[in-house]
């Protein structure tokens, strides 16, 4: 392997104790559940519509609801079988969405899928008709964010992309999934990358990936080096390289503006599994009905890496890894960083969800809060260069202007602050909060405008 | 020695005269002309600066009061009736007349009868909790319980009873300002018409979902059944989303909904008690009622009593 | 499954750094400093400190429980911090009562009554020894001079520190050359041996204090290496002007309470600014006040009072001065 010269991104970030358990576990697909449910939001913007009646029989790979509006996806079915119900069911946070109840008979496909094994090279279509199957395959951002990836595709007007950049940094602790399809799908991988800069039309393409995983590292970049304008760049371990603006400013040296997107720059980010997902739908026909999903906590008996059918409840995940350990305290969907803890496990897993994470009783737990000693460690780890300690007073006195003045709004809510905090203060809680408050001051204000 | 007196006395009075004369001018120059009503107005008003009435303060209030042709849609709830005749009698304007109201909390959702079913960590504000999940009870509609109504509010009118878990409404303190039901993220706290001696009944309990689900997160939630929209004689009672809803307005308070609830989520606070059927089912739990009468008659032999 | 799943936001981890962690770091570098005062002063610079820990954790011990009325706050270990600080700032023959009255000041005005850790905007050892030095000024300001190098120090008689030579010297119109003779020379005042603060003398020790805070990421470089150029440079600028009425730049860093002040009290987080920006134009002020104070003022040493009054502009440098915002390039554009 060559000698690589490392990049990162300049301001802030932590070091998490990285706790890769399940990085050798080759990926397996999860046994069929017997039921799934999918819910009509698993992506960012507008639900879609059912297209489906209850009580009627579905094959995996069917649409079962349409989006609605441009910033929304497409929902298809992950397996065969019949509609139970389109009712109400809580998702992650507990509140209740409309979802699909499918009671599984066998799995018969779709059979405009192509289910084979075989490489399919050649992108035969034009660009439009990338995005449109794309679009048509529901596929969303599966890093976490689940923003439909057609959305990202269509540069808006008077914009240029020049640059694609690929994200394999996983830099989430625990998670391997991403490494994992780096791994065993690169070949696909290389064919997905070509078909997104076909889309975006441009030229150069660059694969991000932190140098804990030096073997996909090596992998990527041997194959790389046949395709034109592909290249891998090694990235040191810091957290949150993932993030979008982050990865920018590590691979281009470019400052994504305050407010503006990616492509205002130049660069358009797209995930390692959304850019297999764009592969299997643009060569194979495949819509985003499976995911990698990795298990995996310290107490856990077998932490593994599955293929698993969205809809399928997290309970059912968790039993096929050895089962929920006695001592489990917390569990998570996503990375220990920005996860998303969960209080029952009947919910089902959906595009977004990369893990699985159960943490024992003794480390669920949040320390007493202490008072601040102004250490301005949270200022220090920043990567959006904003003042947490200062954001946080602002939240508990309810000054939203003032937090907005601040540039809350610029938050990523990577949880850098509250990781390295020594006093075990919540700064990203009430960041959220000050958030959530002054997002609606910004809309109330469009509103008085428009 | 004499002169310097002089001169110390004459160049500090110059300095005062010349200093006096640019302040007068420049006062002048930005004379704030504003209407002397404004704070005749504010004086009249509580100086609560709740915001009850819409506006930030008492001040802005009297502004929008003095430029307005009629006072309808500005009240001060926190005065009531008598500051707004007062206002009205320096304006020259027609008071309007509202019924003075309080806050309610349409929550029963005590430990007791909503079991928790996770525990929740973190900024102890029912705003990030309830952006984050359902809550450490299963009802997407109950009562957080983390008090941001007991923070929002102003008066000493609310508090936790960390009994139940739930905030309680201090009548006497409560000036219906709305701090309260703009603090909560669950939209729990109503403001009702006050009745006399504070007597209220509602439907306490917000639960939109189906009878047979909001009855299995919580023992006294709403189910919808419509019983007490039946019995009710004064049609104040309307029935939507699989909840019932009185209308304080309409409501004469005749109690015959309260006993045909079958989950008892109908309320009667402040009534003569014809039975105590509510304490009767808080104490029933325990012991402690024969404990008492016991240690009251054997106070001065102890020890001689044996448990039986 | 029985047991209830815990919620909260992400994340869901936490780094190992803990408030008291940090204060037994800040403690750990203080003891190459403590050492050296103990070789030099005896065991008089072995007890003081102790003790001054000692009153200081009772004192805030007493204020919370009795006249606040709250939870304790001993065990973050920052009290023990301001008690070891307190005493390296003061003279080894100092008596006892003095130093009491001292740790009084120290937690009870400088740390309590503002509200207790955190909220307190001035060093509260600081605010101890600068009451103690307004106070007590001959107490403060008779220092035991070790001998020699390997002589017992118990019998160290009591003298000038070497600023205070070189104010004394000056004002009566002496030559700065003639007085530099009087002083032990650079490297002796490197290793620590001249008069002084119990753990002020040895610059080499606190230095070697300040790589261990760095290479533990107690503190960053900031503020200690602002304060020492800055005290460099304007001082090594005066005496290029005028050499015959100015001490050289070294004698400056090595003298007095600088390096003390720089990388122990300077960089006290509760009373330093946020913003790595801040923290600069903190330390430059504290080096350009030290240098002022020492060359013109009434005091033969002005670290101690650079520091609080660059501690009171701490609220408006973090008010004004903000760390560049990701993104924020262009914003006329």
């Amino acid at each position: 392997m060559q000698e690589y010269k490392l990049k990162t991104f300049p301001r802030g970030g932590v070091h998490p104790a990285e706790n890769k358990l399940s990085a050798a576990s080759a990926t397996r697909p999860l046994p069929l559940p017997e039921r799934v449910v999918i819910p009509v939001v698993q992506h960012l913007g507008a639900p879609a519509e059912p297209v489906v009646q209850k009580g009627e029989t579905v094959v995996t790979g069917q649409l079962l609801a349409r989006g609605r509006g441009f910033v929304s996806a497409n929902i298809h079915s992950s397996v065969s079988g019949k509609v139970f119900r389109i009712e109400e069911r809580p998702d992650a946070s507990g509140y209740k969405r409309l979802s699909f109840v499918i009671d599984r008979q066998g799995d018969e496909w779709d059979p405009s899928i192509d289910r084979s094994e075989t490489l399919r090279e050649n992108i035969q279509i034009s660009r439009e008709e990338i995005i449109r199957k794309i679009q048509d395959a529901g596929i969303v951002g599966m890093g976490g964010a689940t923003f439909p990836t057609h959305v990202k595709l269509n540069v808006p007007k008077g914009k240029k992309a020049d640059i694609l950049i690929i994200n394999g940094v996983e830099c989430e602790p625990y998670l391997t999934a991403d490494h994992r399809l780096m791994l065993e799908k690169s070949r696909e991988l290389m064919v997905g990358i070509r078909i997104l800069m076909k889309a975006l039309e441009v030229n150069r393409a660059v694969i991000g990936i932190e140098n804990n995983k030096p073997d996909a590292i090596e992998l990527l970049d041997n194959l790389a080096g046949k395709d034109e304008g592909i290249t891998v760049q090694p990235l040191k371990v810091k957290y949150p390289q993932g993030g979008e603006k982050q990865l920018i400013k590590a691979i281009t040296g470019r400052e994504v503006p305050s407010g503006g997107l990616p492509v205002d720059v130049g660069a358009v980010v797209h995930n390692v599994g959304t850019t297999f997902a764009a592969y299997e739908a643009v060569q194979k026909n495949k819509p985003l009905i499976e995911r990698i999903v990795t298990v995996t906590g310290k107490s856990v008996k077998e932490p593994s890496n599955f293929v698993v059918r969205i809809g399928t409840p997290v309970a059912g995940v968790i039993e096929a890894a050895g089962g929920l350990p006695e001592d489990t305290g917390k569990v998570v969907l996503g990375g220990p960083m920005m996860g998303k803890a969960i209080s029952k496990l009947d919910i089902p897993v959906t595009k977004g969800t990369s893990g699985i994470l159960i943490i024992p009783d003794s480390e669920a737990h949040r320390k007493p809060v202490q008072p601040c000693i102004r250490c301005a460690r949270c200022v220090s780890v920043c990567p959006m260069g904003l003042e947490p300690y200062l954001l946080m007073s602002l939240g508990q006195k309810q000054l939203w202007d003032k937090a907005r003045q601040e540039s809350v709004m610029d938050c990523i809510e990577c949880g850098s602050c509250s990781f390295t905090c020594p006093a075990d203060r919540p700064l990203l809680d009430y960041i959220r909060l000050d958030k959530m408050r002054v997002g609606e001051l910004i809309r109330k204000e469009k509103k008085a405008v428009s | 020695m004499s002169n310097i007196v002089l001169y110390t006395v004459v160049s500090l009075s110059v300095l005062g005269g010349v200093s006096a004369v640019i302040l007068y001018l420049i006062a002048q120059k930005f004379k704030v002309i504003e209407d002397p009503r404004i704070d005749e107005v504010e004086d009249v008003l509580p100086h609560a600066n709740c915001g009850g009435c819409g506006y930030p303060g008492c001040r802005q209030f009297a502004e929008a009061c003095v430029k307005a042709d009629t006072l309808e849609g500005l009240y001060c709830p926190v005065g009531g009736d008598e500051v707004m005749e007062k206002v009205a009698a320096i304006l020259g304007l027609e008071a309007v007349h509202e019924e003075p109201r309080v806050a309610v909390i349409r929550c029963q959702g005590s430990f007791e009868h909503r079991p928790r079913t996770s525990h929740y960590e973190g900024a102890t504000t029912c705003a990030v909790e309830h952006a984050l999940y359902t809550g450490d009870t299963d009802c997407p509609y109950g009562c957080l319980g983390l008090g941001d109504c007991v923070e929002a509010c102003d008066f000493e009118a609310l508090y936790m009873d960390e009994k139940t878990g739930l905030p309680v409404v201090v009548d006497e303190n409560c000036v219906a300002c709305g701090a309260c039901v703009e603090a909560c993220p669950r939209d729990i706290i109503e403001l009702r018409k006050r009745n006399k001696k504070d007597r209220k009944i509602f439907v306490s309990c917000i639960n939109e979902e189906k009878g047979g689900v909001a009855r299995k997160y919580c023992d006294v939630a709403c189910i919808g059944c419509s019983k007490c929209f039946q019995v009710c004689p004064f049609d104040a009672i309307t029935m939507g989303n699989n909840l019932a809803f009185i209308d304080s307005d309409a409501c004469r308070l005749c109690r015959k909904c309260v006993p045909v609830c079958p989950t008892n989520s109908i309320l009667e606070i402040n009534f003569p008690p014809p039975k105590v059927k509510k304490e009767l089912v808080v104490s029933a739990g325990g012991n402690d009622k024969n404990d008492k009468p016991a240690k009251d008659g054997s106070s001065s032999g102890t020890g001689k009593e044996q448990p039986s | 499954m029985d047991k209830l799943l815990t919620v909260s936001l992400s994340p869901h981890v936490h780094g190992k750094d803990t408030t008291p962690r940090i204060m037994m770091g800040v403690v750990i570098a203080l003891l190459p400093a403590w050492a050296v005062s103990v070789y030099f002063f005896g065991w008089s610079a072995l007890y003081l400190p102790v003790l001054s820990v000692v009153f200081c954790v009772l004192f805030e011990f007493l204020i919370q429980k009795y006249m606040l009325k709250k939870e304790s706050s001993i065990k973050d270990g920052s009290v023990v911090v301001t008690g070891l600080l307190l005493a390296f700032t003061l003279p080894s023959n100092l008596p006892v009562w003095i130093l009491a009255i001292g740790a009084l000041i120290a937690i009870g005005v400088g740390k309590m009554s503002f509200g207790g850790l955190g909220a307190n905007p001035f060093n509260p050892a600081l605010v101890g020894r600068v009451f103690l030095f307004i106070s007590f000024p001959v107490q403060l300001t008779s220092w035991p001079v070790p001998k020699g190098f390997h002589t017992s120090v118990t019998d160290a008689v009591t003298g000038a520190t070497p600023l205070g030579l070189l104010k004394e010297g000056m004002r009566n119109g002496e030559q700065v050359s003639h007085i530099l003779k009087q002083v032990p020379d650079h490297m002796q005042m490197f290793l620590g041996y001249m008069g002084g603060s119990m753990g002020e003398v040895a610059a080499a020790a606190l230095l070697l204090g300040f790589l261990y805070l760095l290479w533990k990421k107690i503190i960053t470089w900031h503020i200690p290496v602002t304060i020492l150029t800055t005290v460099f440079l304007f001082s090594g600028l005066l005496w290029l002007i005028n050499p015959a009425n100015n001490a050289d730049p070294v004698f400056h860093l090595l003298t007095g309470g600088v390096m003390l002040g720089s990388i122990f009290m300077a960089t006290d987080y509760v009373t330093s600014p946020m913003t790595p920006r801040g923290m600069i134009y903190f330390g430059i002020g504290i080096g350009l006040l030290t240098v002022i104070i020492r060359r013109w003022g009434a005091y033969p040493e002005g670290v101690q009072f650079a520091i609080l009054i660059m501690n009171a502009f701490v609220p408006l440098l973090n008010m004004y001065v903000k760390p560049k915002r990701f993104g924020e390039v262009k914003k006329n554009g």
